[in-house]
């Protein structure tokens, strides 16, 4: 009947174990993966769950435990027994943590840098526009805690950091958008067919740099699927750069509060086949003028989110007319 | 009640030497208190100077849109303002004497100068070009010193209310010195905040 | 050597004679008292009330959340009520209570000493917080802020002027006031302890007041320069941080930051030392690691000044700066680890009294837990470029700041209401108020990581359909959360009128603030505070025990 409760402790503790593990592995938490970086994102995401989950299993364990057998037994007034610490064990639970956060540290930084994270730092091994250099001009001058151009010359635009170029990754980006972030819509302008839409529109497998800015306040450009997400600033240009690998569509949400509408900064990206893609470049390139008139009137994309804004597109579209906006926007640079 | 129901041998132990009298209170720790006042203070004229360096770091202004500031009238105030800063460092030395004549001497010529340095910045202000709101760096000039002038104010409000107390025949001795400690200290702490400041606006 | 108590009392001084106190009585406490246990019960009620109010508003948001559309609220003032309730539970609630209300009350008392270092000063920081409590909830009268209590421009500067000034304001005098209190505390700590009591002899609360407070002396500042500059961009027009103008709003991040990341700690290491406190009295133990703890918390406070930007990983700071920030950030997980294992420790193999005090305390330890795995996990920059302004950072920061901090100042107020009121509360009705906030507070916020997960931002009064079913199942969190607290005002209010007197020391406690009458006396002791040099001597022997059971009376008693 009696159980040694080091036997038990074993036990508990390769039962936690291999909870941990196996709840790392499947625990379904996230979106789907559709962008190169989100398989390491991911991979981190559950090594990191497995340790939470085990750390919490022991705490709480160790707490209910403690609550149950230790709890006092009516009639009994005596304390606990008097021990102040041991310091082996404090040691040993100083250092675990230790290691575990440094290995997570540097596991971290690895996935970061593979996802382009730290691209920003080391310009001067490939060749970018202009504006990428005054970015690492910047932090070997500066050193400051922004980073942006120095550059006295209005002309060079201001260049903040994002996710850039993947180590070892040379070349310019297959397909570059412009993104702008306005109160209260993604305006995607596509430099390589001059055409402009209120969705974003990339071809899957490809490499794809959005270089994100704010005409108003502050946006972020979040794309859950791709596990990417930027904020947009005005007057400054930061860069997402990846690949995506699943076509479909998926939600474009906009993360930074930015006003009264900004659960309503909604959009979508087009994930397409090269085809399609292709399709779609044409479609563009022949009705360039129509899009156009998408961009003056960004509110009217909201519109054709479909069953989202449905219930309110008709509040929205009163509240969002183009004079509105316009008022809007003019206020803002104001003050 | 005798015995020892309590043994008292780590856990308590009344000492009964120590008289802790509630109305002479305690030591006065004002002076330690102020420093930590002051420490928060430089935390606030630290963060502003944070602010104006990365702004200069990262500024896209070009660079004809800088101030021009003039180095020799703020020049004068700066030495108006570290010469009062020795002065007043001088009723120090009065007050432990129990010299309040002396006090009152030094504190006058320091609230003198420290007025002297208020006029000089009024003046160096309606002499510039530049507006509050021209640009960025117009700004951070207008409001690191009007920021640092408020103190400067301040200090000089302190060292008169320390003259008008001083008046009153013994509200301060060599015993009783806060008031007068403490507008020095503050005075110090003014006068070294200005020359960050000077360095900072004026000479980088 | 063995001495009894009484044998030195004799040769203390007389009790002294006090002129300005009068008897406390409920009018007592609309005054401006300097008696730092008025105080702190002063700025226990007020900034209960705030919570009260802050609780409220957020059953606004989340009845607005229950369902995808806005319905319950217009969009603007949805923004106005998130944006007010953060600024209430953190600068009228969480602050205040935490570090006013048990810090004035407890750390004379816990350092033998009869008051603050700077009485009127106390006074002063107190009363500054009711008029900005008023202005920041007044301002919805006319116009509340709307631009989250971050309140990032240029949005703040677009977004309402009178509610933008009215939150600049209001936190301006809250700043102060904190930073009076923290020179106060700072001071007292430093300077009063009674002669004899060295640092390293204090319990532990005092050690967190000491880190909290040098946080906020070092940090509020920096808060109150941002807030002039926001405020100059705001009425003068100058462009401090307006990119229209030239502003560079990253900078007003970076100083807001360095305010707001230590606020988090000013927030919780009162709560750790409470905590460390509390438990061993109820677990009738030692506290398990004693100078671990202690020096624990003056690393988080060291380590929190330099930690801010994690909260700005996508906001454009260079890459070199994240990585910094990001093993800054999980190196405090070590310190926090080694309080968390500490606490386990100290109740493992005691013998528990799983009283309402106790239960809150247990639950402080295991939702801390949470919040703290999430934190660092949301410090590792490629995970946090995805969760960033999402629900998940709602989940953890309710796990840090409710499950946390919240649960702690339960656990406090019952811990101490007797000594404060001089009277028990129901233990029936705190466990169900225990039991009711644990399970609302789980059901409220464990299931907003799968939202934030998942792809719902933060800050949205409408959101995607799919995630329809587990928001109402968090607003219906949220009601019981409310609900829960009805229990708790009814018993705290009942008992202090009608509850059982409370003897000195009804816990048995070895610390000094149980070594007196309950309510103390206005000099806190009459004659000298007993000198203790162990406050967790638990468990020494039978015999021992004794030390618990006398009276504060009984301390002076022999007095001729």
């Amino acid at each position: 009947m009696n159980i040694p409760t080091t036997i038990l402790t074993l036990l508990a503790g390769i039962t936690i174990t291999l909870l941990s593990l196996w709840l790392g592995q499947n625990n379904n938490l996230l979106p789907i993966a559709a962008s190169d970086n989100a398989a390491g994102v991911d991979s981190l995401f559950n090594a990191m769950l497995a340790i939470s989950v085990g750390l919490f299993f022991l705490v709480q364990g160790l707490i209910v435990i403690a609550a149950i057998k230790f709890r006092q037994q009516p009639g009994d007034e005596s304390d606990g027994p008097p021990i102040h610490g041991n310091i082996p064990l404090e040691i040993l639970w100083t250092a675990i943590p230790a290691v575990l956060v440094l290995g997570i540290s540097v596991y971290s930084f690895e996935i970061y840098n593979q996802m382009g994270g730290l691209d920003p730092m080391d310009h001067s091994a490939h060749m970018k526009p202009a504006a990428v250099q005054v970015a690492m001009q910047t932090d070997a001058m500066a050193g400051g805690l922004l980073a942006d151009g120095t550059s006295a010359d209005p002309n060079r635009p201001n260049f903040a950091a994002g996710v850039g170029a993947k180590p070892g990754q040379m070349d310019p980006a297959d397909v570059t958008v412009n993104v702008m972030g306005l109160q209260y819509a993604w305006i995607f302008t596509y430099p390589e067919t001059g055409s402009v839409s209120g969705e974003l529109h990339i071809p899957v497998g490809q490499d794809v740099e959005l270089d994100i800015t704010a005409q108003d306040v502050l946006h972020a450009f979040w794309v859950p699927q791709f596990r990417l997400k930027q904020d947009a600033i005005p007057g400054k240009t930061t860069q997402l750069r990846f690949v995506a690998t699943q076509p479909g569509t998926y939600p474009i949400v906009c993360a930074e509060l930015c006003g009264s509408y900004h659960g309503g900064m909604r959009t979508q990206v087009f994930v397409h086949t090269p085809e399609e893609y292709e399709q779609w470049k044409q479609t563009q390139i022949a009705s360039g003028i129509e899009t156009e008139a998408i961009a003056m009137a960004p509110p009217s994309d909201s519109q054709s989110d479909g069953e989202f804004l449905e219930p309110f597109a008709e509040a929205m579209a009163m509240d969002m007319s183009p004079e509105m906006m316009h008022q809007m926007h003019a206020g803002s640079s104001h003050s | 009640m005798q015995g020892s129901t309590a043994d008292t041998e780590t856990m308590m132990n009344v000492a009964g030497t120590t008289a802790v009298d509630h109305h002479a209170d305690h030591p006065d720790f004002r002076i330690f208190g102020l420093i930590m006042f002051l420490i928060a203070e430089s935390m606030i004229f630290l963060g502003l100077f944070a602010a104006y360096l990365t702004f200069r770091a990262v500024s896209t202004l070009p660079e004809d849109q800088m101030p021009e500031l003039e180095l020799l009238l703020p020049g004068i105030n700066t030495m108006i303002l570290i010469s009062s800063s020795f002065i007043i460092h001088q009723a120090e030395d009065s007050i432990k004497e129990n010299d309040i004549k002396g006090v009152q001497k030094w504190f006058g010529i320091s609230a003198l100068l420290g007025i002297i340095f208020l006029g000089g910045q009024v003046f160096e202000y309606s002499n510039l070009d530049f507006g509050l709101t021209d640009n960025i760096f117009a700004s951070t000039f207008y409001l690191l010193t009007g920021f640092h002038g408020l103190h400067v104010l301040v200090g000089v409000l302190t060292i008169l209310a320390v003259l008008w107390r001083s008046r009153e025949e013994g509200h301060y001795s060599e015993e009783s010195k806060f008031g007068i400690e403490a507008a020095e200290l503050y005075w110090h702490f003014v006068d070294v905040v200005w020359i960050i400041l000077f360095i900072l606006l004026y000479l980088l | 050597m063995t001495q009894t108590v009484q044998e030195n009392l004799p040769g203390s001084s007389p009790p002294p004679a006090h002129g300005h106190h009068k008897p406390t009585t409920w009018k007592t406490y609309f005054t401006f008292c300097e008696d730092h246990k008025v105080i702190g019960i002063q700025y226990l009620v007020t900034s209960f009330i705030f919570y009260l109010i802050g609780g409220a508003l957020a059953v606004g948001v989340r009845a607005e959340l229950a369902t995808p559309q806005v319905d319950v609220v217009s969009r603007e003032l949805y923004n106005q009520l998130f944006t007010v309730h953060a600024t209430v539970m953190i600068f009228l609630w969480i602050v205040p209570a935490g570090t006013g209300a048990f810090g004035n009350y407890l750390l004379p008392l816990m350092i033998g000493a009869r008051d603050m270092a700077f009485p009127k000063l106390n006074a002063v920081a107190f009363w500054m917080i009711p008029p900005a409590g008023i202005l920041l909830i007044g301002s919805f009268l006319v116009e509340a802020p709307a631009s989250g209590w971050t309140s990032y421009p240029p949005l703040s500067l677009v977004s309402g002027q009178f509610g933008e000034m009215c939150w600049i304001l209001s936190l301006l005098i809250l700043g102060t006031s904190s930073i009076l209190g923290a020179i106060n505390f700072s001071t007292t700590i430093l300077k009063m302890r009674r002669p004899g009591l060295q640092l390293t002899q204090m319990p532990l609360f005092c050690w967190a007041m000491l880190a909290a407070s040098a946080l906020m002396l070092i940090s509020t500042p920096v808060l109150a320069g941002a807030m002039i500059l926001l405020s100059f961009d705001l009425i003068v027009g100058t462009n401090f941080f307006n990119p229209a103008g030239g502003g560079e709003p990253v900078v007003y991040q970076h100083m807001f930051w360095f305010y707001s990341h230590p606020a988090v700690y000013i927030m919780i290491l009162p709560v750790f030392g409470m905590i460390s406190d509390i438990l061993p009295v109820h677990a009738r133990k030692p506290i398990f690691g004693y100078k671990a703890i202690a020096y624990s918390s003056l690393a988080i406070s060291f380590l929190g000044l330099i930690v801010w930007a994690h909260h700005m990983f996508t906001s454009g700071t260079p890459p070199w700066l994240r990585m910094f920030f990001m093993v800054a950030t999980m190196i405090i997980a070590v310190p926090t680890g080694i309080k968390v294992f500490s606490w386990v420790a100290t109740i493992w193999g005691g013998k528990l009294r799983l009283n309402s005090a106790m239960l809150f305390s247990m639950g402080f330890v295991s939702m801390f837990v949470v919040g703290g795995l999430s934190g660092v996990m949301v410090a590792s920059v490629p995970f946090d470029i995805h969760v960033h302004d999402t629900y998940f950072i709602v989940a953890h920061l309710h796990y840090v700041l409710f499950g946390g901090s919240v649960f702690g100042l339960y656990a406090g107020i019952y811990h101490w209401y007797p000594k404060m009121t001089g009277r028990m509360m129901s233990e029936l009705w705190g466990k169900i108020h225990f039991v009711l906030t644990f399970i609302g507070f789980n059901l409220c916020f464990m299931p907003m990581h799968w939202l934030g997960l998942q792809g719902m931002p933060r800050r949205v009064a409408e959101y995607d359909p799919q995630f329809a079913t587990v928001n109402l199942i968090c607003s219906i969190g949220s009601f019981i959360l409310a609900i829960s607290t009805i229990p708790f005002v009814v018993n705290a209010v009942w008992c202090w009128v009608k509850g059982e007197k409370a003897p000195s020391n009804p816990w048995n406690a070895i610390s000094l603030e149980w070594q007196t009458e309950s309510p103390p006396i206005p000099t806190n002791w009459e004659g000298d505070p007993p000198l203790i040099t162990d406050p967790y001597a638990y468990g020494l022997k039978p015999g021992r025990k004794a030390i618990g059971a006398i009276r504060g009376s009984d301390l002076w008693a022999a007095k001729p």
